[in-house]
């Protein structure tokens, strides 16, 4: 009995980790309000603090924004791995302007208090009407792969 | 003659063995036989005759399609506003396609959109993506291109008859079995990745126009809509991977079957597709 028990269990763990074919590598807010307090957020540059694995996904804890939602070029702070980090917004799922991409997930790149990436590359890519938006960020767009 | 006979079989053999390896060895043989044939009989070598010139034909171009096809933008929304707007609007949408040729495609296939952008580099910005839906009435006709790049779902929704749009090519014409494919967004990525540098397929521009027939595998539940639900009527998603039976039935739960029978819903647009149609074909020839 004990046995038959088993290897239905381990069956029923085959069926479960087959069915998972691709898990998604991060968690996702749905789409709300492009990006305000509490969303959770992926860090899309090779910085070690975005990158190394925590039981709690990083989390928008500020906009500095009028109206408290970021979109893109926006900055905010993150509370991630215990630390308060500043983050700008490059691509969130919330559809923006027509002609404009719209991507699957919120990604953010981390920022020193200067505006300075901390990462030294980009995974994804960028919008380009990054480029026009205000602020200095010639040093995040410098360090991008490619963009859409 | 007899000898004749022993040296024709020598050669029979000899050409059996050399058919055997499928040599290029043809000069040989042709001049093997060349010595035997003054033996037997005198014959001239058979005239040259140069072989036939090769017909290149460009598959690679696409050519303009000769379907009785309608954008289906034309046909006006159900509703009170006065038909004369869009009449009007019309007239603009055929004036904006004289200058930007703007394709037959549908949900499903695989289109190379080419606009201005300001921003970027070469102040041009080409995107390829499978087409995922079409929306929009007259001028503010839009559709949704989706790609994967760099793993990251990427999607842009273009304004077909706006001024920004420079060119619009399609990669791959092809049907799929639903008319809104917004569920590769819970699919997985390869069903939804495509080669930004891919080459145009031929496709034939008269006939009927290729049916892709494939339904999609689904990552793990939640997905952004519950796509089992009778009201969006999926056909392509592998359901049975993703739900049991049970669910599948409790998702009837939510059908409206009597909504079919609703005589005030009905739109029957194929009269006004026609008169349109002509109204279209009329002011493009002009």
């Amino acid at each position: 009995m004990a046995l038959h028990l088993l290897t239905r269990s381990l069956t029923g763990l085959l069926v479960e980790s087959s069915s998972m074919i691709q898990p998604r590598t991060f968690s996702v807010t749905a789409v709300a309000a492009a990006i305000q307090k509490m969303t959770r957020v992926r860090v899309v540059d090779n910085s070690s603090l975005g990158n190394t694995p925590w039981h709690r996904p990083p989390r928008v804890i500020h906009v500095y924004t009028k109206n408290g939602v970021g979109k893109v070029g926006d900055r905010v702070l993150l509370a991630i791995k215990g630390q308060k980090k500043k983050a700008l917004i490059v691509g969130h799922k919330m559809p923006g302007e027509r002609m404009s991409p719209r991507f699957d997930s919120n990604n953010v790149v981390l920022i020193e208090d200067n505006g300075n990436p901390t990462g030294t590359r980009i995974k994804v890519p960028l919008p380009t009407h990054l480029r026009k938006v205000d602020g200095d960020y010639s040093k995040v767009l410098a360090i991008a792969n490619s963009f859409v | 003659m007899a000898a004749c006979a022993k040296g024709l079989d020598k050669c029979m053999f000899s050409l059996r063995l050399l058919r055997n390896p499928r040599l290029q060895n043809e000069r040989f043989i042709s001049t093997s036989l060349c010595r035997l044939a003054p033996a037997y009989n005198s014959e001239e070598p058979p005239k040259f005759t140069p072989p036939p010139k090769p017909v290149i034909i460009d598959k690679t171009q696409t050519v303009a399609s000769l379907r009785k096809f309608l954008s289906p933008e034309f046909i006006p929304p159900r509703q009170r506003t006065d038909p004369f707007k869009f009449s009007i609007e019309r007239k603009d949408m055929i004036r904006r396609r004289k200058v930007l040729n703007i394709p037959e495609f549908y949900a499903g296939s695989i289109l190379a959109v080419t606009m201005a952008d300001p921003n970027a580099s070469g102040k041009m910005n080409r995107f390829v993506g499978i087409c995922i839906q079409r929306g929009g009435k007259g001028l503010g006709a839009t559709c949704v291109l989706r790609n994967i790049i760099d793993n990251q779902g990427v999607e842009i929704c273009y304004e077909l008859y706006s001024p920004r749009i420079q060119k619009i090519d399609v990669l791959k014409l092809e049907k799929r079995l639903d008319d809104n494919l917004m569920y590769l967004r819970d699919a997985l990525n390869e069903y939804s990745s495509v080669d930004p540098d891919m080459k145009p397929v031929p496709f034939s521009p008269t006939g009927e126009v290729p049916f892709n027939k494939m339904k999609v595998r689904m990552r793990p539940k939640p997905w952004s809509k519950r796509w089992e639900r009778p009201k969006f009527n999926i056909q392509g998603i592998r359901f049975d991977l993703s739900l049991t039976p049970e669910k599948m039935e409790h998702a009837q739960k939510w059908a409206q079957p009597w909504l079919e029978y609703d005589m005030l819903k009905e739109y029957d647009t194929s009269k006004l597709e026609e008169q349109i149609f002509r109204e279209f074909q009329q002011e493009m020839s002009k």
